[in-house]
């Protein structure tokens, strides 16, 4: 039988999203498995937590030290490679977390790897057959991996649909006691927060967001011209903020803004998951891009191939002449 | 501060889009552009802005076909000052573990302070450094946008976490760091910094040379294995708007109105 053991990830003493995406994830991997929950942590955050998931999880394993307290990949992969068997099917959210931690782990469990999982098309004996994307999400992929030694699997968050939390009483074992010394090479110092730009791009109904299509920085202009003839704000994908063209409180994505918006124009922006993890709240989405490809024509509402450089003055002068 | 840094040559984002061949298993690579991994660009700018100010040396290594070497003198051309070929018929088909294993042969073979990828390549798998780190048991931290000397056995990282915040974190030397984009500003590499190293010997290591015995690389090694490519069909995407840019135009200003955008 498949064991497969979910890490969750928690802020405050409350879990992240992805616990009830687990879940499902591991019932397309095997309908049978015995699924586990493991938290790791410190203090009573980390016991509000454990009771949590025993809402959902049959079992969850709490691991409790004072050096857990801030997730340290190093001691989390440590007390997780000493209290988890070594055939142990590992899911980690791919996050900025899960890629610290899961590639070192699947060395330390001596397991299989795959990471950024999509879906899964499950268990044929030992064999997992996964789908993941390639290329900036240009291409999917189908890849296997032998499970029979235990496996190390990140999967994308958002990815699968999240079951009802339940109300079922799972039992919480602490296994602190299993783990042995916990030394790191790293140590954490502090979180910087991210500055706060000139303008709120979170608070804005209407977003004119620019991405690698806008191709210097002179032509940003263009977009802040139909913004302005809109009523809206300008936003960005990361590369124009990578390129110092606009700063990093204007980036929406996993790693800069989530924003709500009614309408979002997504105006040379190919469309990576990291970029759309930051558009929430279903915006009513309107693609403009040269290439018919695009990833983002398969999410938004509207699209439009044509080159942004020709396409946004047009519509900037027709929405001024309305 | 001696500074390898792991590059990768692959298909072009910015310059292909990407089909699938007439088997449908595979991406059509007849015409397909290959340029360095973007990542490794500015793994290899921060190495070479660290020598800068504290001197060393910058090696940048690959594990690739013949045709890789062009990403090396690149890389060389940008200032690194050696290049390694990782090359042998038993390393294709390897998985991020037989890759970690090879660049691991080589780096137990010099004497490295700082180890560099980038955080992730064209399969978005962000694998390699972290397996690397564990192998060597060397510390590690993922998706690096900033380096600060500290004193010779510790460096300063920042790392790119969620909502843009940077967690800073204390780490001792040698370690393995994969590099986010945004970390600096790669410099322009033109044709004339290319001819400068198009002579310069970069020597190529195959399993015999590196002690690596061949069944625990490449497609034998390997636990994860690619079946093939395709594209999945999402259902209808967006409605396309056609006709002339005028029509187009016209049609969206409508959209904009009824959703609220106007």
């Amino acid at each position: 039988m498949t064991q497969i053991f979910a890490y969750i990830p928690f802020k405050n003493g409350s879990a992240e999203d992805v616990a009830l995406e687990f879940p499902a994830a591991a019932g397309k991997i095997d309908p049978t498995a015995d699924l586990t929950a493991v938290v790791t942590g410190a203090g009573p955050d980390l016991d509000a937590v454990a009771q949590e998931m025993a809402k959902t999880y049959k079992e969850v394993i709490k691991i409790s030290h004072a050096d857990l307290a801030y997730p340290n990949a190093e001691l989390v992969r440590k007390a997780m490679t000493d209290v988890l068997p070594h055939d142990a099917v590992i899911l980690v959210p791919h996050d900025t977390f899960g890629m610290d931690l899961a590639p070192g782990l699947s060395v330390k469990m001596d397991a299989a790897y795959a990471a950024d999982i999509v879906d899964f098309e499950g268990l044929d004996g030992t064999t997992l057959k996964m789908i993941r994307q390639e290329l900036g999400g240009a291409v999917y992929t189908h890849v296997t991996s032998d499970i029979s030694a235990g496996a190390v699997i990140t999967i994308r968050p958002g990815s699968f649909a999240p079951i009802e939390a339940g109300s079922a009483g799972g039992t919480v074992n602490d296994k602190s006691g299993e783990v042995k010394d916990l030394a790191a090479k790293r140590k954490f110092l502090e979180v910087v927060e991210a500055e706060v730009g000139d303008v709120d791009i979170t608070k804005s109904d209407v977003l004119v967001s620019i991405g690698r299509g806008i191709e210097d920085e002179e032509n940003i202009e263009l977009a802040q011209e139909l913004a302005e003839a809109m009523g809206a704000v300008v936003s960005c994908s990361r590369p124009i903020v990578d390129a110092k063209w606009l700063e990093k409180s204007r980036q929406v994505g996993t790693s800069g803004q989530t924003v709500k918006p009614k309408v979002y124009m997504a105006m040379g922006i190919s469309g990576s998951f990291q970029h759309l993890g930051g558009v929430k709240g279903n915006p009513f989405i309107i693609a403009v891009n040269k290439n018919p490809k695009a990833p983002i024509f398969q999410v938004a509402d509207v699209g439009i191939v044509e080159d942004i450089l020709e396409f946004m003055p047009e519509l900037t002068e027709a929405i001024k002449s309305q | 501060m001696e500074i390898l840094v792991c590059v990768k040559r692959v298909p072009d984002t910015a310059e292909n889009e990407f089909e699938l061949n007439s088997a449908g298993n595979d991406l059509d690579r007849d015409d397909l552009v290959y340029s360095v991994n973007e990542w490794d660009n500015y793994a290899v700018e921060e190495a070479i802005q660290i020598v800068d100010n504290v001197g060393g040396s910058v090696t940048v290594v690959t594990v690739g076909d013949d045709e890789s070497e062009e990403v090396l003198r690149r890389e060389m051309a940008m200032g690194a000052n050696n290049g390694v070929l990782l090359s042998d018929d038993a390393f294709e088909g390897s998985d991020g573990k037989g890759i970690a294993a090879i660049l691991k042969a080589e780096i137990e073979k010099g004497r490295y302070d700082l180890i560099l990828t980038g955080a992730q390549a064209d399969e978005g798998a962000g694998q390699v450094g972290g397996m690397l780190a564990a192998m060597l048991d060397y510390p590690y931290a993922s998706l690096v946008n900033k380096i600060e000397a500290v004193d010779d056995a510790t460096i300063k990282v920042g790392r790119e976490i969620e909502g843009g915040n940077q967690e800073m974190n204390e780490i001792q030397l040698p370690c393995v760091l994969s590099i986010q984009t945004g970390i600096n500003e790669p410099r322009y590499v033109g044709i004339r910094g290319i001819r400068k190293v198009a002579s310069v010997d970069i020597p190529v290591k195959g399993a015999g040379d590196l002690g690596i015995d061949a069944a625990t690389v490449g497609d034998a090694g390997a636990k994860t294995k690619r079946v093939d490519y395709f594209v999945p069909d999402l259902g209808e995407g967006a409605e396309m708007l056609e006709g002339s840019t005028d029509e187009i135009i016209e049609k969206l200003i409508e959209k904009l109105k009824a959703k609220g955008g106007l």
